[in-house]
Protein backbone atom coordinates (compact mmCIF):
# COMPACT_ATOMS: atom_id res chain seq x y z
CA UNK A 1 0.00 0.00 0.00
CA UNK A 2 2.93 2.22 0.57
CA UNK A 3 4.34 2.20 -2.77
CA UNK A 4 0.76 3.08 -3.99
CA UNK A 5 0.78 5.69 -1.93
CA UNK A 6 4.06 6.87 -3.04
CA UNK A 7 3.40 6.91 -6.84
CA UNK A 8 0.31 8.42 -5.80
CA UNK A 9 2.47 11.47 -4.72
CA UNK A 10 4.65 11.27 -7.68
CA UNK A 11 1.74 11.68 -9.95
CA UNK A 12 0.23 14.36 -7.86
CA UNK A 13 3.74 16.12 -8.44
CA UNK A 14 3.98 15.36 -12.01
CA UNK A 15 0.76 16.63 -12.67
CA UNK A 16 1.45 20.09 -10.81
CA UNK A 17 4.65 20.51 -13.12
CA UNK A 18 2.81 20.18 -16.31
CA UNK A 19 0.11 22.72 -14.66
CA UNK A 20 3.14 24.90 -13.83
CA UNK A 21 4.56 24.39 -17.92
CA UNK A 22 1.21 25.10 -19.12
CA UNK A 23 0.40 28.81 -16.68
CA UNK A 24 4.20 29.76 -17.88
CA UNK A 25 3.01 29.32 -21.36
CA UNK A 26 -0.27 30.87 -21.10
CA UNK A 27 1.87 33.67 -18.96
CA UNK A 28 4.01 34.31 -22.02
CA UNK A 29 1.31 33.76 -24.47
CA UNK A 30 -1.88 35.41 -22.70
CA UNK A 31 -3.00 38.24 -25.32
CA UNK A 32 -3.90 40.92 -22.62
CA UNK A 33 -2.70 41.65 -19.09
CA UNK A 34 -5.58 39.95 -17.27
CA UNK A 35 -4.79 36.91 -19.05
CA UNK A 36 -1.48 36.91 -17.67
CA UNK A 37 -2.38 37.77 -13.91
CA UNK A 38 -4.43 34.95 -13.80
CA UNK A 39 -1.75 32.66 -15.46
CA UNK A 40 0.40 33.79 -12.48
CA UNK A 41 -2.40 33.38 -10.29
CA UNK A 42 -2.55 29.05 -11.11
CA UNK A 43 1.44 29.01 -11.27
CA UNK A 44 2.23 30.09 -7.66
CA UNK A 45 -0.82 27.70 -6.55
CA UNK A 46 0.63 24.67 -8.12
CA UNK A 47 4.36 25.69 -6.75
CA UNK A 48 2.75 25.67 -3.48
CA UNK A 49 1.37 22.06 -4.18
CA UNK A 50 4.43 20.92 -5.18
CA UNK A 51 5.86 22.40 -2.16
CA UNK A 52 4.07 20.59 0.33
CA UNK A 53 3.88 17.18 -1.46
CA UNK A 54 8.09 17.94 -1.36
CA UNK A 55 6.78 17.86 2.77
CA UNK A 56 4.71 15.07 2.36
CA UNK A 57 7.32 12.34 0.83
CA UNK A 58 10.31 13.68 3.32
CA UNK A 59 8.08 14.14 6.01
CA UNK A 60 9.55 17.66 6.85
CA UNK A 61 6.87 20.31 8.72
CA UNK A 62 8.98 22.85 7.78
CA UNK A 63 8.02 22.58 4.06
CA UNK A 64 4.40 23.32 5.23
CA UNK A 65 5.09 27.18 6.31
CA UNK A 66 6.92 27.26 3.04
CA UNK A 67 3.59 26.95 1.18
CA UNK A 68 1.71 28.63 4.05
CA UNK A 69 4.21 31.54 3.19
CA UNK A 70 4.15 31.39 -0.87
CA UNK A 71 0.04 30.88 -0.24
CA UNK A 72 0.29 34.60 1.48
CA UNK A 73 2.43 36.67 -0.57
CA UNK A 74 0.87 35.18 -3.64
CA UNK A 75 -2.19 36.03 -2.69
CA UNK A 76 -0.81 39.79 -1.76
CA UNK A 77 0.67 39.73 -4.99
CA UNK A 78 -2.13 38.83 -7.36
CA UNK A 79 -4.65 40.99 -5.79
CA UNK A 80 -2.45 44.13 -6.22
CA UNK A 81 -2.08 42.98 -9.82
CA UNK A 82 -5.48 42.97 -10.51
CA UNK A 83 -6.75 46.25 -8.04
CA UNK A 84 -3.71 47.88 -10.48
CA UNK A 85 -5.76 46.94 -13.59
CA UNK A 86 -9.18 47.67 -11.51
CA UNK A 87 -8.45 51.09 -10.33
CA UNK A 88 -5.03 52.00 -12.30
CA UNK A 89 -3.71 52.28 -9.24
CA UNK A 90 -3.12 50.07 -5.75
CA UNK A 91 -3.28 52.21 -2.51
CA UNK A 92 -6.21 54.87 -2.76
CA UNK A 93 -5.09 58.21 -1.51
CA UNK B 1 10.54 8.29 2.00
CA UNK B 2 7.16 7.76 3.55
CA UNK B 3 6.92 5.80 6.48
CA UNK B 4 4.73 2.75 6.57
CA UNK B 5 0.79 4.18 7.49
CA UNK B 6 -1.98 2.30 7.76
CA UNK B 7 -4.32 1.28 5.02
CA UNK B 8 -7.31 3.07 6.41
CA UNK B 9 -5.16 6.45 5.94
CA UNK B 10 -3.24 5.46 2.73
CA UNK B 11 -6.28 4.47 0.43
CA UNK B 12 -7.89 7.41 0.91
CA UNK B 13 -5.24 9.57 0.78
CA UNK B 14 -4.07 7.66 -2.92
CA UNK B 15 -7.23 8.90 -4.27
CA UNK B 16 -7.69 12.38 -2.97
CA UNK B 17 -3.69 12.59 -4.39
CA UNK B 18 -4.77 11.44 -8.25
CA UNK B 19 -8.29 13.79 -8.16
CA UNK B 20 -6.61 16.51 -7.01
CA UNK B 21 -3.86 16.40 -9.27
CA UNK B 22 -5.48 15.68 -12.25
CA UNK B 23 -8.34 18.37 -11.78
CA UNK B 24 -5.31 21.12 -11.09
CA UNK B 25 -4.10 19.74 -14.92
CA UNK B 26 -7.23 19.77 -16.09
CA UNK B 27 -7.76 23.34 -14.53
CA UNK B 28 -4.62 24.74 -16.20
CA UNK B 29 -5.12 22.64 -19.64
CA UNK B 30 -8.14 25.33 -19.96
CA UNK B 31 -5.94 27.85 -19.53
CA UNK B 32 -4.14 27.18 -22.67
CA UNK B 33 -7.29 25.86 -24.86
CA UNK B 34 -10.57 27.77 -24.18
CA UNK B 35 -11.14 30.78 -26.41
CA UNK B 36 -12.27 33.51 -23.95
CA UNK B 37 -10.75 35.30 -20.87
CA UNK B 38 -13.95 34.26 -19.24
CA UNK B 39 -14.33 31.18 -19.21
CA UNK B 40 -10.48 30.49 -19.08
CA UNK B 41 -10.77 31.98 -15.16
CA UNK B 42 -13.53 29.81 -14.80
CA UNK B 43 -11.93 26.35 -15.42
CA UNK B 44 -8.89 27.47 -13.56
CA UNK B 45 -10.43 29.14 -10.28
CA UNK B 46 -12.81 25.76 -9.72
CA UNK B 47 -10.13 23.39 -10.74
CA UNK B 48 -7.62 24.98 -8.16
CA UNK B 49 -9.88 25.73 -5.18
CA UNK B 50 -10.75 21.62 -5.51
CA UNK B 51 -7.70 20.20 -6.61
CA UNK B 52 -5.83 22.39 -3.67
CA UNK B 53 -8.75 21.10 -0.92
CA UNK B 54 -8.25 17.34 -2.14
CA UNK B 55 -4.28 17.67 -1.97
CA UNK B 56 -4.40 19.32 1.57
CA UNK B 57 -6.82 16.81 2.95
CA UNK B 58 -4.64 14.11 1.38
CA UNK B 59 -2.10 15.59 3.38
CA UNK B 60 -3.17 16.33 6.79
CA UNK B 61 -4.01 12.27 6.81
CA UNK B 62 -0.89 11.15 5.94
CA UNK B 63 0.31 13.63 8.61
CA UNK B 64 -1.94 12.70 10.87
CA UNK B 65 -1.19 8.48 10.44
CA UNK B 66 2.69 9.20 10.51
CA UNK B 67 3.11 10.98 13.81
CA UNK B 68 0.04 8.91 15.28
CA UNK B 69 -1.75 12.10 16.15
CA UNK B 70 -4.33 14.54 15.03
CA UNK B 71 -2.27 17.42 12.70
CA UNK B 72 -4.46 19.86 11.31
CA UNK B 73 -2.13 22.87 10.79
CA UNK B 74 -2.82 22.13 6.72
CA UNK B 75 -6.17 23.27 7.15
CA UNK B 76 -4.92 26.87 8.21
CA UNK B 77 -4.05 26.92 4.23
CA UNK B 78 -7.16 25.49 3.04
CA UNK B 79 -9.09 28.17 4.83
CA UNK B 80 -6.66 30.46 3.43
CA UNK B 81 -7.00 29.42 -0.54
CA UNK B 82 -11.01 28.79 -0.22
CA UNK B 83 -11.58 32.19 1.06
CA UNK B 84 -9.04 33.90 -1.11
CA UNK B 85 -9.40 32.65 -4.46
CA UNK B 86 -13.12 34.11 -5.03
CA UNK B 87 -11.57 37.47 -3.62
CA UNK B 88 -9.07 37.42 -6.74
CA UNK B 89 -11.10 35.78 -9.00
CA UNK B 90 -13.91 38.83 -8.49
CA UNK B 91 -11.34 41.59 -8.51
CA UNK B 92 -10.04 40.23 -12.07
CA UNK B 93 -13.45 39.24 -13.79
CA UNK B 94 -14.66 43.24 -12.80
CA UNK B 95 -10.91 44.44 -14.13
CA UNK B 96 -11.77 42.52 -17.34
CA UNK B 97 -15.29 43.83 -17.50
CA UNK B 98 -14.29 47.16 -17.23
CA UNK B 99 -11.22 47.14 -19.56
CA UNK B 100 -13.20 45.73 -22.22
CA UNK B 101 -15.81 48.41 -21.86
CA UNK B 102 -14.85 51.47 -24.22
CA UNK B 103 -13.78 54.59 -21.87
CA UNK B 104 -16.60 56.82 -20.86
CA UNK B 105 -16.04 60.16 -22.50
Amino acid sequence: MNDVLHASVWFAQLCFALAMVNAAIAMMRGPTAQDRVLAFDTLYINGMLTLLLFGVRWTSFMHFEVAMLIALFGFVGTASLAMFLYRGEVIEP
Amino acid sequence: MIPQIPVWAALPATVLLIIGGLLTLVGSIGLLRLPNFFMRIHSVSMGNTLGVGCVLVASMLISSAVTEALVIHELLITLFVVFTAPITAIVLMQAAIRRARPPRL
